[in-house]
């Protein structure tokens, strides 16, 4: 079986080293024996829309606006809704999950339309949110432990009914809306504010992801990034802790 | 010129701060020296710089490299000073502006973010825009907004001349509003960060020696110089060549910018030219390193841009490489970079993945198949990971400025 992995607009949305979701996704795939290529999608290219995985990385704002309008935002043509209409499985991370969600504050702050897969609204917020983000997953996907990953991000993102977070800040900020939710998700359609190559530090979230496409895998030596992902925890387990005593005293 | 009586006051207090962390080893003593400058006199920038000709240097990659190859060139009478050990934020700058006599002339580099704060207090003679790109995004989260800050502080006639690189669109975005600019085609082979039009959001094509958006006419401009080879040529037909010491296509480019700076402050090019060959190390960079039986270089490459012109400098596989990666303040707290990098080019070398961030690094090494193994400690690697061969070694910036203290007295003897 052969999977195509879309990378849609590095030249646009890859701030952060955001191509690494694609290169990560299909190299799993590699290893498992299965046929996989990335299909690179430049700014002003045609967005195909028969591929099985596509990654949306973050940027600038207008880059952002610029990758949403040609995704099709805002009008009822967007060739990811039909993607995802036939099935395929989209990963988004930052202004990535701004731009697949309804709306979100454009260049000069006008509300931008989004391209309308997940059931959220993001807007400036007043502080810029950097540093660790340690996500305690949604219980329902079944992922291990505490996800981790990098934000950097100004928006504040509202979760719709028809969206579920994909999980729970336990360090950093998220969606910094006051309820301590990061992402969203909807489907096979999943966002995070982890930002960049989100996937690297997280192996098992990109093979939920591949195992929407694909099915179940085998697992594979994922040593080195467990590792990783221990100790970039290590470093918030601070945070964590007197946030779990923070909970635990308004109780 | 004179001084204010407390700027002079100012620089005495400075110079014994710096003396007392020289003394203590507590490093080049520009940074303290600096801060006590401006905290007995916050004017102290514009004190020191007045009626002085100061070259401000600015940019991504090769700020350092450029403004010391424009400083050899400059040399001569009245003495030229420059940034002390890479200082490059204003207490640097006030540092640097503090040593020698009063008429000395200057050339700076200067953080690319601070940039447009400064050339208000300085104002230039000259300003040099090499390349902006993504570096340390933490804390420069929009280089289009660098882009942007850098053209309105350097409208109209703010900064005296521009030489700007103008193969980078965002450095012409930034240039662009000057009065006087010279257009220098150094080349910029990443293109990664420019993609979208700083004027009107269109998309910049990039073709063979050119770019234009292909929404406004935002367009390179036609270069006054151009680098062609290792040839400078002028549009007016004159052409120096451009030989030096130090290795790569990244340095050509900034030896390049620095002999147009040379000869739009008056100085004849090919002399400038004759006076940066003989610089054969800028701050530790290309060091060569005595470790055990081998010989070691060492090279500094700190965000995507500049690994793509690290590549080209490297020895020849199979040499084996050692990668330190830090993650602290200077150099962005954020290494997601890493996989902006295109690690497969080093498939057919083994790797020593080491440095504070040794495991983000092996990871992005493990999905470009480069054979690699994890030493964290840097000294430990640079003395074990690779027997009787020789190796290089490339860090990110604070991971190579620990590496150059730590072995400081060895790397400047084997050069």
């Amino acid at each position: 079986m052969s999977v195509s992995v879309c990378l849609l607009f590095p030249d646009l949305l890859g701030t952060y080293g955001d191509s690494g979701n694609a290169t990560i996704l299909a190299q799993r795939l590699l290893w498992r024996g299965f046929d996989s290529d990335v299909n690179v999608v430049r700014s002003g290219q045609a967005v195909p829309t028969s591929c099985d995985l596509y990654v949306v990385g973050g940027g600038e704002d207008l880059p952002q606006a610029l990758a949403a309008s040609q995704l099709g935002a805002g009008s009822d043509s967007s060739p990811l809704v039909k993607a995802v209409g036939a099935g395929a499985v989209v990963f988004a991370v930052c202004a990535g999950l701004q731009i697949i969600g309804r709306s979100f504050s454009g260049p000069g702050g006008a509300m931008t339309a989004g391209v309308g897969l997940l059931d959220c609204h993001t807007r400036t917020g007043r502080r810029r949110a950097v540093g660790e983000l340690a996500v305690e997953p949604a219980p329902e996907l079944g992922l291990p432990g505490l996800l981790s990953g990098y934000e950097n991000h100004a928006g504040v993102t509202t979760l719709g009914p028809g969206a579920s977070p994909l999980g729970t800040a336990r360090s950093g900020v998220g969606n910094g809306d006051g309820t301590a939710l990061d992402g969203a998700r909807s489907g096979h359609v999943v966002g995070t504010y982890m930002h960049g190559p989100a996937l690297a530090r997280n192996p098992e979230l990109a093979d939920l992801l591949l195992s929407w496409v694909v099915g179940d895998l085998e697992p594979i030596d994922d040593r080195e990034a467990y590792e990783l992902r221990r100790r970039r925890l290590a470093v918030v387990s601070g945070g964590l802790r007197r946030r779990h005593l923070w909970s635990w005293a308004q109780r | 010129m004179i001084l204010p009586a407390r700027t002079r006051f100012a620089v005495r207090v400075g110079l014994a701060f710096a003396e007392i962390s020289r003394r203590l080893q507590l490093g080049g003593g520009s940074v303290i020296g600096g801060r006590a400058i401006m905290a007995v006199d916050p004017e102290a920038l514009k004190h020191l710089a007045a009626d002085r000709s100061v070259v401000l240097v600015s940019g991504t990659n090769g700020k350092t490299t450029t403004t010391k190859l424009l400083a050899a060139a400059l040399e001569g009478i009245p003495e030229v000073v420059t940034n002390i050990e890479g200082a490059n934020l204003p207490m640097g700058l006030v540092a640097a502006l503090a040593q020698g006599s009063p008429n000395a002339r200057a050339v700076l580099e200067v953080d690319e973010a601070w940039l447009p704060k400064v050339i208000p207090s300085i104002h230039p003679r000259a300003v040099v825009l090499l390349n902006l790109t993504r570096d340390q995004l933490d804390r420069n989260n929009e280089v289009r907004t660098l882009a942007a800050s850098w053209r309105s502080a350097l409208a109209g006639n703010a900064a005296g001349v521009v030489v700007a690189n103008v193969d980078d669109p965002l450095v012409v975005w930034g240039a662009g509003a000057a009065d006087r600019t010279i257009w220098v085609a150094a080349g910029q082979p990443w293109t990664d960060d420019s993609g979208g039009c700083p004027s009107c959001a269109g998309r910049i094509e990039f073709q063979l020696g050119g770019w234009a958006c292909g929404g406004c006419d935002f367009a390179r401009p036609d270069p006054d110089v151009e680098l062609d080879g290792a040839t400078l040529r002028y549009s007016d037909g004159r052409a120096v060549a451009i030989d030096l010491a130090l290795p790569g296509r990244a340095n050509r480019a900034n030896a390049a910018i620095a002999v147009v700076v040379a000869g739009a402050l008056g100085g004849e090019p090919t002399d400038a030219a004759c006076s940066m060959a003989q610089v054969a190390e800028i701050e530790g960079r290309y060091a060569g390193l005595e470790v055990g039986d081998a010989r070691a270089r060492l090279l500094l490459a700190k965000n995507p841009a500049g690994w793509l012109e690290t590549f080209d400098v490297l020895e020849a596989p199979p040499c084996p490489v050692v990668v330190v990666i830090n993650a602290r303040l200077a150099d962005g707290r954020d290494p997601s970079w890493l996989w902006d990098v295109p690690f497969e080019r080093l498939r057919d070398r083994e790797v020593v993945a080491s440095g504070e961030r040794a495991w983000d690094l092996a990871v992005r090494l493990r999905y470009a198949g480069v054979p690699h193994r994890v030493v964290e400690d840097p000294l430990v690697a640079l003395d074990e990971a690779f027997h009787g061969v020789d190796f290089e070694v490339v860090a990110n910036y604070t991971a190579f400025q620990a590496i150059r203290q730590k072995l400081g007295a060895d790397v400047s003897r084997a050069t």
